[in-house]
């Protein structure tokens, strides 16, 4: 299989379903003739042109309500936002507009559309770049989420977003788009609403998405040599739909659960997670769930300080063993 | 009134023009010398800034101003008592120009804890209320309706002055910018809104963004005044922005005002098309014709303000200044760990009994 980066991954993606479906279009900031500001979208306006490609003037608003609208007549934009920090310029359109019109026409309308983009910290840009609003979009029913952790899972959420009935939020990473994984080039998709077991293990589960799945397979690594816990990791990939059966069928296998996320832990992913664990694994629990989260303020700017907020390998070790001692 | 400015005319008779206006001529040699200082000392800084982020230095965005100086240099020098400022992301030259120091500007950028903002903000987000500066900030327009809310305040506290709001070109197609516009207007909020528009919104040019290019057009659908002028002669900017905040002070009136402007780097430094969307040609003609320093110094040397001998000394004054700036930013700490949940909550920061009241942070 080839290895491909995470971003020629997305790329992919767009490129094969623009060809599979001509209803499908790319909408945002720099997407077109700039070729993306993180290059996702490069080449694919020479190659498909303006009406596939379409560059937007600095109105998230406006082309995410524009989205919204083409979408009820069939098409099936996909929008990027620069950050999905941008994406609370357009908080009406997105969380009034696109999360309820199904459920106020009573079925009669849907909005197949896709907003993707970076949703990320660790990149030394402030609070007001560095948001991870995928517990603020599941919270809106009617909207979906997914958090891809790897390029194949990428590739996959992504085509699988765009085929979507109804608005899917595709949460990227800027700290992934570079990172090779190995992709196959048929046509595949990956189902909204399946977890990935990255690793299996006895002693303790660590729930995670996003680039947070990675750390944490990284930690289970050091866990398994340097203390002797064999950890299992889920990487949850959606969190709305959430795969409840694979978190409750790991925490049963091994009784413990650690929950990882670049979230803020005030309602965060991992809160809804928590909840879900103590309510329906009650029983075959041997110690509190525990959660690493960001450290709990607008993420800081200082570059050593934030990658000390955000989830690093040094703080899920010292939670994990927290939890064995 | 509104009114455009025939910008045909030559640069140099211009210039003149622009220095005999009533505003200029009150001008002492030590504010036209400070003007320079400003104009030179916020290009040497993000020249210096600029080495540091490409040495790995400084970190994430940085958004340079450098060909854009005289328009925060010229309108901050007609700041009254009562007079407030507030921008967007590409903040350091209006930081300088109220007189934020290059040291606490830089350490800023470098994240460290003699930072402007205890290194909490970074480069797009510099802030100093003391002096009327208020941001610094990071989402294109989110400052316009803050900007408003000054001029609501200053109005609603009786105070004479106004409030200057800067954007750039790609801010106007935002929104909360149109809604801003009618509310200030509707209000009589005393605003100035202040376009530096440098033809290019991040890679996508004027022509491609917005549907009209004259952008401050637009303040005729509000029932509002505005002008324009250009942005490269700081006299020009200050005759041209002096009437409208008069007018703000005096009448309560908002005012748009557009300027046309330049940036000579990418919309940051890490647009590496900036070459590609527009050629080297456009950006070599503006340097040579246009560049902001150039022609204060041409203006002050022909009024005798200014030697060569003493630009050449300022120059290297402002260099100076620069580099101990990037030495004082290297030198100075981090912020410790704990830093990271102060400044969040007001009972917490300032340990009032409140504080007992509730949980305010959530990690385990």
């Amino acid at each position: 299989m080839p290895l491909i980066t995470y971003r020629e991954a997305i790329k992919q993606a767009l490129d094969e379903e623009i060809q599979r479906d001509e209803n499908v279009c790319i909408m945002g900031e720099e997407v077109a003739q700039y070729n993306g500001a993180y290059k996702v979208t490069e080449g694919l306006w020479k190659k498909h042109g303006d009406k596939r490609l379409i560059d937007t003037p600095i109105s998230e608003a406006a082309f995410s309500g524009l989205a919204i609208g083409a979408s009820m007549l069939g098409i099936r934009p996909v929008i990027e936002m620069m950050f999905m920090s941008f994406s609370y310029v357009a908080i009406d359109q997105l969380f009034n507009n696109a999360s309820f019109c199904r459920y106020m026409s009573g079925g009669l309308m849907h909005v197949p559309i896709v907003v993707r983009g970076p949703a990320n910290g660790g990149t030394n840009v402030g609070a007001t770049h560095s948001h991870t609003p995928e517990n603020m979009v599941a919270s809106h029913p009617g909207l979906k989420v997914v958090c891809p952790s790897n390029a194949y899972d990428a590739k996959g959420l992504m085509k699988a977003a765009i085929r979507d009935n109804d608005p899917v939020f595709v949460m990227e990473n800027t700290l992934l788009y570079g990172e090779k994984w190995e992709v196959p080039e048929d046509d595949y998709i990956v189902e909204l609403g399946v977890a990935n077991t990255l690793k299996q293990g006895t002693d303790l589960s660590i729930i995670s998405h996003g680039r947070c799945a990675m750390l944490s397979l990284q930690a289970a690594q050091t866990l398994k040599q340097q203390h002797g816990i064999d950890a299992e990791v889920i990487d949850l990939r959606s969190i709305r739909p959430l795969d409840e059966t694979a978190i409750l069928n790991s925490v049963k296998k091994t009784s413990r659960a650690l929950l990882v996320e670049e979230n803020k832990p005030y309602c965060g992913v991992d809160a809804q997670l928590s909840h879900l664990i103590q309510f329906k694994a009650f029983d075959y629990l041997d110690a509190p769930v525990h959660r690493v989260s960001a450290i709990d303020a607008p993420q800081i700017y200082a570059k050593p300080l934030e990658d000390w907020q955000i989830p690093n390998q040094e703080r899920i070790i010292a939670t994990a063993l927290k939890i064995f001692a | 009134m509104a009114t455009t400015k025939n910008t045909s005319a030559t640069a140099s008779k211009k210039a003149q023009n622009f220095l005999d206006a009533p505003i200029n001529r009150k001008l002492s040699v030590k504010h036209k010398l400070d003007l320079y200082r400003t104009i030179v000392g916020i290009r040497r800084f993000e020249e210096r800034s600029l080495r540091a982020y490409n040495q790995g230095k400084i970190g994430g965005f940085l958004h340079l101003y450098i060909g854009q100086e005289a328009v925060a240099t010229g309108i901050v020098s007609l700041m009254e008592e009562n007079d407030h400022i507030i921008t967007a992301y590409r903040d350091h030259g209006h930081a300088l120009a109220v007189g934020m120091s290059m040291n606490e500007c830089m350490a800023e950028m470098y994240g460290k804890y003699t930072g402007c903002s205890k290194g909490k903000g970074g480069s797009m987000h510099f802030f100093a209320p003391d002096k009327h500066y208020w941001g610094g900030h990071g989402i294109v327009a989110g400052q316009t309706p803050l900007g408003a809310g000054l001029g609501f305040a200053l109005k609603y506290k009786g105070l004479k002055g106004c409030a200057v709001t800067f954007l750039g070109d790609g801010a106007v197609n935002q929104g909360s910018f149109m809604e801003t516009l009618n509310l200030v207007s509707l209000w009589n909020i005393p605003v100035v809104f202040v376009i530096e528009n440098n033809g290019y919104s991040m890679g996508t040019s004027l022509k491609r963004s917005s549907a009209k290019e004259n952008l401050a057009h637009r303040a005729d659908g509000f029932d509002m005044a505005w002008e324009v002028c250009d942005g490269h002669d700081v006299f020009e900017v200050r005759e041209v922005a002096n009437r409208a905040m008069q007018r703000a002070r005096d009448e309560h009136k908002p005012f748009l005002l557009e300027i046309r402007t330049y940036r000579y780097r990418g919309h940051s430094v890490a647009d590496a098309n900036h070459e590609k969307y527009r050629t080297k040609e456009e950006i070599e003609e503006y340097k040579r014709t246009k560049d902001p320093i150039n022609l204060i110094k041409s203006q002050l040397i022909a009024d005798g303000t200014l030697t060569e001998t003493l630009a050449k000394q300022i120059d290297q004054e402002k260099k100076d200044e620069a580099e101990a700036s990037a030495k004082f930013a290297e030198d100075s700490p981090y912020p410790p760990r704990d830093e990271i949940q102060r400044d969040v909550y007001w009972e917490v920061d300032n340990d009032t009994e409140q504080k007992l009241q509730g949980t305010y942070f959530f990690n385990d």
